[in-house]
Formats: C-alpha cells, sequence, structure tokens
C-alpha cells in the first residue's frame, strides 16, 4: 500500500493543483511489483509450515502407531507386560518410569530453582546477577549426553556410596518410606535419573522465575517494605502470590522439559523392564529410554508399533503440560497489562 | 492504682510478644535467605562439577589421531573419532543452512504481518510448544515419513530432524529481535514509499542481525549435541563416509554407543569426545551472548 504512492519528481516544483484534476497521476514507480506479494507468500507459508509440522508429527504417530492401537486399545496404557518374543506390550513400566522420574525432579527443583530466583532478584549484588545468571543458564546449554555420560561413569558411583547405602541404612524396617529406599543401591535407577533430570531442569524453571519476579511492580515491594516486612515475607507474602500464575507457568516448562529428556535417562535409568517394588533405587524405564534403546533394533510390527505407541503418549502428555505453560504465563501478562 | 500496675504488666506482656514475634520474623527471614544461596550454590555446585569432570577425563584423550583416525573396533590400540567428528560436522551445518530461512521467515511472519491474527498466534503458540516438545518424538517423526519410506536410514534423514529443531529456535528469537526495533524506523522507511519486503530485508531485520544471529548460534548450539533425533534417522556408520544417503556416524550418537560400552579404549574416546562437544556448546553459547551484549 505504502508502494504505491505516486514519487512525485523534485524539479517539478508546483504544476500540480490539487483542486484541479490533472488527468492520471505519475506512474508509481515500483522495483519489483510482484515481489513485496512473492515475499508476503513466503512469510505466511513459513507459518503455515510450522503448523503443518504439528500436524505431520500427530499424523505420522497415529498412523505408526495404529496397529497396536488397534490391537491393545487405551488397555495399554495400564499394561505392564513387555515382551519382544512372545510379541505382547503394555505401556505402564515406562509411563511409571517418566511420571516418577520427573516427580522426582520437580521435587528436587521447584525449591532449589525458587531459591536461586530469590538470589538472582534480591539478594545478589548488581555486578553478580549477570554472571550468576548466565552461569545458570549454561546448565541448561550442557547436552544431554554429556549430562548422561557424566551421571553414569561419575554421578551414580558417589550417589550408590554417599547417599543411597546410608539412606538404606537409615530407613530399612521403616514400613512405607522403607519399602521406597530398598533394592539394590548401584546408583542407576530412578532416583538417580530424578536427581540428573532435576540439575537439568533447575534453569529453565529459575529463569522462568526470575523473569516473572522481576516484572513485579516495585511499588508493591517498597510498600511491603515500607511497612517493615522482611526480604521473605516480601517475597513469600507479596511477589509470589502476585506472580503464582507465571510460577506454575515455569514449573509446568520444567515438567515438560523432564518428561520428554531422553539421552540422560537412558544413561542412568538402568533400562529394565520390571515394575517389582516401589524402590526408587530400582533399574527401571522410562518411554523415552525405550524408545532411544529399542526403537532402531526393533521389528517393523507390532513391537515398532507399540512403541511409536509409547512415543504419542509421550507427546500427548508434554503438549498438554506445555500447553498450560504456555496458557499461564500468557495469562500473567495479561493481568500485568490490565493492572499497569 | 491497680489497674494502672494491670495495664503496665500488659504493656510489658505486649511489648515482649512483640519482640518475640520480631525476634522469630527475622529468624524465618534468616534461614530464608541462606537456604536461598544454598540454592544458588547448589545450582553452581553441578555446573563446576560436571565442567571439571569432562575436562579431566576428556582432556587426556585429545590426541592428534582423535582427528585424524576413524572410531576404532573394541580394544583396539589406537583410533579417534575422525569420522563422527566430520559426520556431525556436515550434518549439524547442512541442517542449519535448511532451517535457518524457514525460522527467519516465519520469525518475520509472527513480527511484521501477524501479530494479531488468528494464524499469527496459532504459530506462536504451536512454535513455543514445538521449542521444548521431546526432540526424540521429531526422530519418530523423521523415522516414519523418511527413513521407513526409502527403507534405509541415512544422513539426509538425521539432517532434516536436526533442522526441524532448528526452525523453532530461529522463529523465537527472530520474532523476539524484530519486535524490539521500533515501529518509528519501519515508518519512516514506508513515508519514503520503499515497498513492504524491502522494509523488512534493508530496515528491520537489518537492524535486528545481531539478535538473529545469536539466534542461529543458539540453535547451532542446541542441535550440536542432539543425540534422541539421530538414533534412528542417521543411525551411525563405522567408517568414514560423505554419501548423505547412507547411514551418517555422528559424534553424540558415537559417544553413546562407547560409552555404554565395557571397553576401555571405547570409553577414553567417549570422554574426548564429550570434551570436545560440551567445549563447542559452552563456546557457542559465551559467543552468542556476549555477541548480543554487545550490539543492545
Amino acid at each position: 500500500m505504502a508502494a504505491t504512492l505516486p514519487a512525485t519528481p523534485y524539479n517539478e516544483p508546483a504544476k500540480m493543483d490539487r483542486t484541479q484534476s490533472q488527468g492520471r497521476p505519475p506512474a508509481p514507480r515500483r522495483v519489483a511489483p510482484w515481489a513485496d506479494t512473492l515475499f508476503s507468500i513466503l512469510a505466511h507459508s513459513a507459518a503455515w509450515l510450522t503448523l503443518a509440522l504439528l500436524a505431520g508429527i500427530i499424523i505420522s504417530l497415529v498412523i505408526g502407531a495404529a496397529p497396536a492401537i488397534k490391537e491393545y486399545g487405551l488397555s495399554f496404557l495400564w499394561t505392564s507386560d513387555w515382551d519382544p518374543v512372545q510379541n505382547k506390550y503394555g505401556g505402564l513400566v515406562m509411563i511409571y518410569g517418566t511420571l516418577v522420574t520427573s516427580l522426582i525432579a520437580l521435587l528436587i527443583a521447584v525449591p532449589v530453582s525458587f531459591g536461586i530466583a530469590l538470589f538472582l532478584t534480591e539478594l545478589s549484588p548488581a555486578w553478580l546477577k549477570r554472571p550468576l545468571g548466565t552461569a545458570i543458564e549454561l546448565l541448561a546449554a550442557i547436552p544431554s549426553i554429556v549430562y548422561g555420560m557424566w551421571g553414569l561413569l561419575v554421578f551414580s558411583p558417589l550417589l550408590s556410596s554417599y547417599v543411597q547405602q546410608p539412606l538404606q541404612s537409615l530407613f530399612s524396617g521403616v514400613p512405607y518410606v522403607g519399602a521406597l529406599f530398598s533394592g539394590p543401591p548401584v546408583g542407576i535407577g530412578l532416583l538417580s535419573a530424578g536427581i540428573i533430570l532435576a540439575i537439568m531442569i533447575i534453569p529453565f524453571i529459575a529463569s522462568v522465575m526470575r523473569d516473572v519476579f522481576e516484572v513485579t511492580p516495585p511499588l508493591l515491594k517498597e510498600s511491603a517494605y515500607g511497612l517493615g516486612s522482611t526480604t521473605w515475607e516480601v517475597m513469600f507474602k507479596v511477589v509470589l502470590p502476585y506472580t503464582k500464575t507465571g510460577v506454575v507457568g515455569g514449573i509446568m516448562l520444567g515438567l515438560g522439559r523432564a518428561l520428554g529428556e531422553t539421552m540422560a535417562v537412558t544413561f542412568v535409568i538402568g533400562n529394565q523392564n520390571q515394575l517389582n517394588s516401589a524402590s526408587l533405587f530400582e533399574a527401571a524405564n522410562s518411554i523415552t529410554s525405550a524408545l532411544a534403546n529399542e526403537f532402531a533394533e526393533a521389528g517393523e510390527g507390532l513391537h515398532q508399533a507399540s512403541l511409536i505407541y509409547l512415543g504419542l503418549v509421550l507427546f500427548f502428555i508434554t503438549f498438554v503440560v506445555l500447553a498450560c505453560s504456555k496458557l499461564l504465563l500468557a495469562q500473567l501478562k495479561k493481568g500485568e497489562g490490565a493492572r499497569a | 492504682m491497680n489497674s494502672t500496675t494491670t495495664m503496665t504488666a500488659q504493656a510489658t506482656a505486649l511489648q515482649a510478644s512483640r519482640v518475640a514475634k520480631h525476634a522469630s520474623r527475622k529468624r524465618v527471614n534468616a534461614i530464608a535467605l541462606t537456604l536461598s544461596l544454598a540454592a544458588m550454590a547448589f545450582g553452581l555446585f553441578w555446573l563446576i562439577w560436571i565442567l571439571i569432570e569432562t575436562i579431566r577425563l576428556g582432556v587426556g584423550g585429545l590426541t592428534l589421531s582423535l582427528f585424524t583416525q576413524m572410531t576404532p573396533p573394541p580394544q583396539a590400540e589406537d583410533g579417534g573419532l575422525a569420522n563422527a567428528i566430520f559426520g556431525s560436522v556436515t550434518m549439524v551445518t547442512l541442517a542449519t543452512l535448511i532451517g535457518t530461512p524457514v525460522g527467519i521467515l516465519a520469525g518475520i511472519y509472527l513480527a511484521e504481518y501477524g501479530q494479531k491474527t488468528w494464524l499469527g498466534s496459532v504459530t506462536r503458540f504451536i512454535n513455543d510448544i514445538l521449542l521444548a516438545a521431546p526432540s526424540i518424538v521429531v526422530g519418530l517423526f523423521i523415522y516414519s515419513v523418511i527413513v521407513a519410506r526409502m527403507k534405509s536410514f541415512s544422513g539426509w534423514a538425521g539432517i532434516l530432524a536436526l533442522a526441524l529443531i532448528v526452525i523453532p529456535v530461529v522463529i523465537r528469537t527472530t520474532e523476539n529481535m524484530l519486535s524490539l526495533i521500533p515501529n518509528a524506523l519501519r515508518e519512516a522507511a514506508y513515508a519514503l514509499g520503499t515497498p513492504k519486503w524491502k522494509v523488512i530485508m534493508t530496515v528491520t531485520l537489518k537492524s535486528a542481525r545481531a539478535g538473529v544471529l545469536t539466534g542461529i548460534l543458539l540453535a547451532l548450539a542446541r542441535i550440536a549435541g542432539e543425540t534422541a533425533p539421530l538414533l534412528f534417522t542417521a543411525l551411525s556408520n563405522q567408517f568414514w563416509t560423505s554419501d548423505l544417503s547412507s547411514p551418517m556416524a555422528s559424534l553424540p550418537v558415537t559417544i553413546f554407543k562407547f560409552a555404554m560400552s565395557p571397553y576401555e579404549n571405547w570409553q577414553k574416546l567417549a570422554w574426548a569426545g564429550v570434551f570436545l562437544i560440551t567445549l563447542g556448546v559452552l563456546v557457542l553459547n559465551i559467543l552468542a551472548r556476549t555477541f548480543l551484549r554487545n550490539k543492545h
């Protein structure tokens, strides 16, 4: 539209009389009239491609999983046999592994991330804020395969001798809690996968929390300080309630990451399809580690279809979790605009 | 007289309870702040520990043969990661070349065409989900669309899987950077009669180029360490290949295979590989950050 404005040459002063029609205006000078349309089409199709990508992923997973869906239906979700030899499949063990490791990760990561965000927004001297924030964000940059290898070869032996064995001797015989810490304390299993996932998602949750804490209007905080609140009371009773949707959004984002993390979990979870006890020390399996270990070797047919079914379940869960996270964060942004 | 004593007593009691309350509030505050400090230390502790172990165990494997020799069989004397490094560099470069233009165009759409349209908001929403979606699912997608059709694992499949991971990262940063450009710049260009595509290419995109480049670097850093989407697309290869239609080795997949093995020489190579990847990814990240800071 802007391009169609006539370009008036400078050396024709005031010939045009506005009150009188001069016939046709000078022809608009356009470099490449088609370029605008072409560019717009390109940009639009790139956006459509993103949507097509999502649709493609869902459709291809559903088609790939179709034989398994037809065979087992939804009972796949609560059946625990996984037996490639007899060609019987149920996803409970993997779904359980994925959920439990992510839960452990959240239990550790949420308080720690809150502490980090509190430190970065309220306590840290100004000159340290940036380097410390960057350092925490770098935790997210380390590739998951590095976490995996470090977890398997460095971390899990130490976890076994300094955490698992003491815990076991402390809680052996205690009902319920003791069962959580029974099993072989070899450093590989649900607990170590959960801890490593926690380290991996801390940067995501902490940086969302820091960002939402920083958008809290200073006026609110200063009023609370003015009434004599301590730093902790300002954080816990003013900032946290004000930003709670954003905080929950950040936690959901971390959960989405934890659910879909593959390599780090594959290294340390032990890859055993069993669900014999409630123990957190027991080697187990998660959706992602089952895919990483078995998919390339799985023969076509029910085995492969069942693995894709697991992938579909994973995608569905993460999609819902991430969508909730997005909606909550967007809501905070909207509220912020309304209050400002 | 009597009532005055009671009142003084009450006042002292009130005063005492206030002091106690105040002390306890201060105590809670001190505990909370100490815990917050501890949380920060906890976060840094892992970063430092992982980096130290990576350097300690990885530096020993850094020899010339690492870059010149092929991946060895188990328990061989020497060997390197040349084919895996080459495969990784090739696939990561091509994936970035394919993914970046699409990502930038979609980012331009979001910032310049579709800020308020339904397509814009839906795309933004979906893109944010794809950004955090499990990368192994992308591998499954490419497997069923390409590998299963072609009946063979291939370098191309790996490249496409990585490209699909590049796209959301680039879209996100491009849109963010473009929306930071003040509207006055666009309006000035329009007022001179510049067509929209030219405004975008020569004014907005050009002003935001540092930010867009940062996004590309971050995407590069992200896919350089990605393993999951390559496991059943590019698979792996023991030998040097530059044929993109055959299975191709990559650094992360080779590390995965070697680290899980009981052979000592394989594990040593895996640590050297982990060192290379960590170094590369961290350098890219720090580069991207300093770059952005200098420009803005």
